[in-house]
């Protein structure tokens, strides 16, 4: 069997799957030098410009840059930065509507050229066979350089492969219909290319280095020829025209036979590939120290009258360019970043460049509608498969991404299809095929994302759980220590633990003598069982009175509460007029009213909790008593008792916290300083805490904290009453 | 006589091929995968609460145990319908007593209204909300399932929940609504 070489030498190739063959519209600006442009009034330069990560920004607004001047700096692996196309001032820093056919802003930096277009200092390499592999790869990573073909993948992470590479391939082979802007740089920079395909062969090695192009370029071909003919490795490759050629997949298979497995990189067969304006971008980096800052954009389509093929910095407005290409707009403007085939539709005409835009399109209304076709069922006519040069079942994949069938999608190799558009091509039912596939897999992608997040938030619950049994099981390891300790002590015989041992005793026996009262009292069934009732009665009767008691306060606690706040809102306003309290008088009024209210609430509030607690220690006795003679009646009685206490309990407890927090207050304003009883019961209110920073800050000047503080306990209370009203 | 060896030749096989039967059965026993654990790795992991059950995997094991399959509001439909074809039963409509709207949500700490209390950071199911007494708290997006559950016991209300902005990662296509701007 022949080899590779000797086939590719003889001139035969082998052939992809499918592959359709659309209109040629390279004419419109194949034969047009590259021109070069003014500089626009403003660029618009997105931080992010590759797949992979965004850099960190290194520039601030207002900061003067130099041309070449990096704006950001790549702190990943897969961050690329990005620089300064020409000199001027950075005037914004912002979100900005960006080429992405979601219309969505992300981070742009904004620059005001000053019309000098000044150089930041340059070190040239004009002998670049001396640099290492380090400093070239280096010098790759820090240009900014990302797959000019329109992927976007960081260069220098292709050519930092450890793999040998037997076939270096450079992609020249530009299959999309309309665009000629690596033909045009083929034919005017034919030199420097081939010195950036010498830079990489360099780094990489290869065997042979193929340069694929297909057969409808001839001039670009010859000049490509005439400046490799000298060099042994270089094949210049012409294939025939068919759409997708320029796929990475395809162009792999046409030049050595082999198949690029699903989610193997093309190193792993001993192969790179790069862009061939990638090359010429990776010249002028490591020669003439120039980072990306522009590229060769093809403005075409038939609205506009002067289709060309220009240098554009990035950033420059998409508007820009059709302007400077003539654009007469047409009533429905509609403007494709990209090919015809595989482009988008740009939101808006702002968007700038970016290092992947290779094409802008400005079609007629009669070039390509997009009123007319109108989608319709598919017939299984089978075309679609017939063209798929990643040999797919084109409608199959439609129907399950219809479904949203995920498990059949991944069956079906959704994620080998590149979104080459031929199938959409083809169909005779206008299905726009490639936006299913692509609304499917951000699905697909999203729900990864999606699952990896609920598997991380399980193993946090689960940490949780686990942390929360841990610290339980050691408090109660701590408890029962503590008691061993107890009991140790009180054995040692001491007279101490002797007296601790009595007291103990004491307690005990007292308890049974109660026991035993309470059994005796027991005896006659029926009368307890009527106490319990009467009991009961009387409990519900003091639990209303103290719950008005309560309430009653709370009101006044409120109103207390608004008057307060709004006073604080008059403090605030003033202060930020003048910094010294200008309402000292009305504040002290409202704050001696407030005590005094607040000192009948707290008074209401302990006479119910003191009825409870009577109520409480009633009841206690009850439970016991029901535990010695259970019976079931009695059982749901004390139990309701208890309920109910508790609730009041609580509430009671809340009124007495808040009227005790108020009161603390008012004893500030220097009025009387009521004394808290039990402070333990409250200790945990967020309120008084609150109260206690208040008070940790009162002589502070940041009197507006002090103001969000009031605020925030004012809206604490103000929930606290919602949940009790509930 | 043939009768007798046919019986015993048959007998023989029979207890053979018994003995490698159970054999196989003890020694390259499959574990199979438990249903709750099945149920478990379809449900959101929001442990949200909102079905009634403390977190995710109570309420896996619940449904194993023919509990109603239409209580977690995070998942909303699409749960519903895996839930249904793994437990091979009927497509329920979301139970009535949940909210509808599953948009995804993260909780934000209105950071100068917060008085450092730390109940937030008690009722967090996942450990995404760092602070300490008296310390402002705050939220770790990408940590927080949106369950909802700090909210209400913040006392000062500073807690509210924010929709995920859309950027370009996580946006996906639709092509009613790309807004394509006319331009004069």
């Amino acid at each position: 069997m022949e080899s590779i070489i000797e086939r590719i030498e003889r001139g035969h190739f082998w052939n992809f799957h499918g592959g359709v063959h659309p209109p040629e519209q390279k004419f419109l600006t194949c034969d047009k030098p590259i021109r070069q442009l003014p500089l626009p009034e403003q660029l618009t330069i997105p931080v992010q410009q590759n797949i992979g990560q965004a850099g960190e920004l290194l520039v601030k607004t207002g900061d003067y840059v130099l041309k070449g001047q990096a704006l950001t700096q790549a702190k990943h692996p897969m961050a690329v930065p990005v620089h300064a196309p020409t000199s001027g001032t950075i005037t914004d820093i912002k979100n900005t509507l960006i080429a992405h056919p979601s219309g969505l802003s992300e981070l742009c930096i904004i620059l005001t050229p000053d019309n000098e277009d000044k150089w930041k200092k340059r070190q040239i390499h004009s002998n670049y066979q001396q640099l290492s592999k380090h400093d070239i790869i280096e010098k790759i990573a820090d240009s900014g350089i990302a797959g000019m073909g329109g992927a976007g993948f960081p260069s220098h992470i292709k050519v930092s492969t450890t793999e040998k590479i037997n076939y270096l391939i450079i992609n020249a082979a530009e299959c999309e219909p309309y665009i000629t802007a690596d033909d045009l740089l083929m034919k005017e920079q034919c030199a420097a290319i081939v010195d950036g395909i010498k830079i990489l062969a360099q780094i990489l090695v290869p065997d042979f280095i193929l340069i694929g192009i297909e057969d409808n370029k001839s001039q670009a071909i010859k000049a490509l020829q005439h400046a490799t003919q000298s060099l042994d490795k270089f094949k210049v490759c012409v294939l025939p025209t068919k759409y997708p050629t320029g796929g990475e997949k395809q162009l792999i298979m046409s030049l050595t036979g082999q198949e690029v497995p699903a989610g193997v990189l093309p190193s792993a067969l001993g192969i790179v590939m790069h862009n061939i304006a990638t090359c010429f971008a990776i010249a002028d980096a490591v020669i003439n120290d120039i980072p990306l800052i522009k590229r060769v954009v093809t403005v075409t389509g038939q609205a506009l009258a002067k289709p060309q093929n220009v240098w554009a910095l990035l950033g420059t407005p998409v508007e820009f360019l059709l302007k400077q290409c003539a654009y007469q707009a047409p009533d429905k403007q509609h403007i494709i970043m990209g090919g015809p085939m595989m482009g988008f539709s740009l939101s808006s005409n702002k968007v700038p460049i970016v290092k992947i835009s290779n094409c802008i399109l400005a079609p007629s209304e009669k070039e390509i509608s997009f009123t007319s076709s109108k989608e319709v069922e598919c017939i299984r006519c089978g075309q679609c498969a017939e063209v798929c040069p990643s040999q797919l079942l084109p409608q199959e994949l439609q129907w399950s991404a219809k479904a949203k069938d995920q498990q059949q999608l991944n069956k079906l190799n959704l994620f080998d299809c590149i979104e080459c558009g031929a199938c959409s091509y083809v169909c005779p039912s206008h299905i726009p095929l490639v936006h299913y596939y692509r609304i499917a897999k951000a699905e697909i992608r999203q729900q990864n994302l999606l699952d990896i997040k609920a598997e991380k938030a399980k193993e946090r619950f689960e940490a949780r759980k686990s942390r929360l049994e841990r610290e339980k099981i050691a408090r109660e390891e701590k408890h029962k220590k503590a008691a061993e300790a107890r009991k140790a002590r009180m054995n040692a015989g001491t007279p101490a633990a002797n007296k601790e041992k009595s007291a103990v005793a004491a307690a005990l026996a007292r308890v049974k003598a109660k026991k035993a009262l309470t059994k005796e009292n027991n005896s006659e069934n029926t009368s307890t069982d009527e106490k319990l009732v009467e009991q009961n009665i009387s409990v519900e009767q003091t639990e209303k009175k103290s719950q008005v008691a309560a309430a009653i306060a709370r009101a006044k606690a409120k109103k207390l509460a608004a008057k307060a706040s709004s006073n604080n809102i008059e403090k605030v306003v003033s202060d930020t007029d003048s910094p010294v309290e200008t309402t000292p008088k009305d504040d002290k009024k409202a704050k001696v009213a407030a005590a005094i209210a607040k000192a009948k609430a707290k008074k209401r509030a302990t006479e119910s909790t003191s009825v409870k607690a009577k109520i409480e220690s009633h009841n206690n006795k009850s439970i016991e008593d029901e535990k010695e003679h259970a019976s079931s009646e009695q059982k749901t009685a004390p139990n309701d008792v208890k309920d109910s206490v508790q609730v009041n309990d609580k509430k009671a407890k809340i009124a007495a916290a808040v009227a005790k927090a108020k009161a603390r207050k008012s004893a500030k304003a220097s009025i009387k300083a009521p004394t808290n009883d039990d402070t333990d019961n409250i200790e945990h209110s967020p309120v008084n805490r609150v109260i206690d920073l208040k008070r940790d800050e009162d002589n502070s000047p940041l009197l507006d904290k002090k103001a969000r503080i009031s605020a925030a306990v004012a809206k604490a209370k103000a929930k606290k009453q919602q949940a009790e009203s509930k | 006589m043939s009768i007798l060896i046919a019986i015993l030749v048959l007998g023989i096989m029979a207890s053979l091929f018994g003995a490698i039967l159970g054999y196989a059965s003890v020694h390259f026993k499959v574990e199979g995968d438990p249903l709750a654990e099945q149920l478990d790795a379809l449900l959101p992991q929001t442990q949200c609460g909102q079905c009634g059950y403390p977190g995710c995997k109570p309420y896996a094991e619940a449904v194993a145990n023919g509990e109603a399959i239409n209580k977690c509001a995070p998942g909303g439909e699409d749960t519903i319908k895996k839930i249904a074809e793994l437990m091979g039963v009927e497509i329920q409509p979301l139970d009535e007593n949940h909210e509808a709207d599953n948009s995804p949500k993260v909780a934000f700490i209105i950071e100068e209204d917060c008085i450092g209390c730390t109940k937030c950071i008690q009722a967090c199911p996942v450990d995404a909300i760092i602070g300490a007494t008296k310390q402002m708290h705050t939220i770790i997006i990408d940590e927080c399932t949106g369950c909802d559950l700090c909210v209400a016991p913040c006392p000062v209300d500073c807690i509210e929940m924010v929709a995920i902005t859309q950027t370009t990662q996580n946006w996906q296509w639709d092509l009613n609504n790309i807004p394509v701007v006319q331009i004069d």
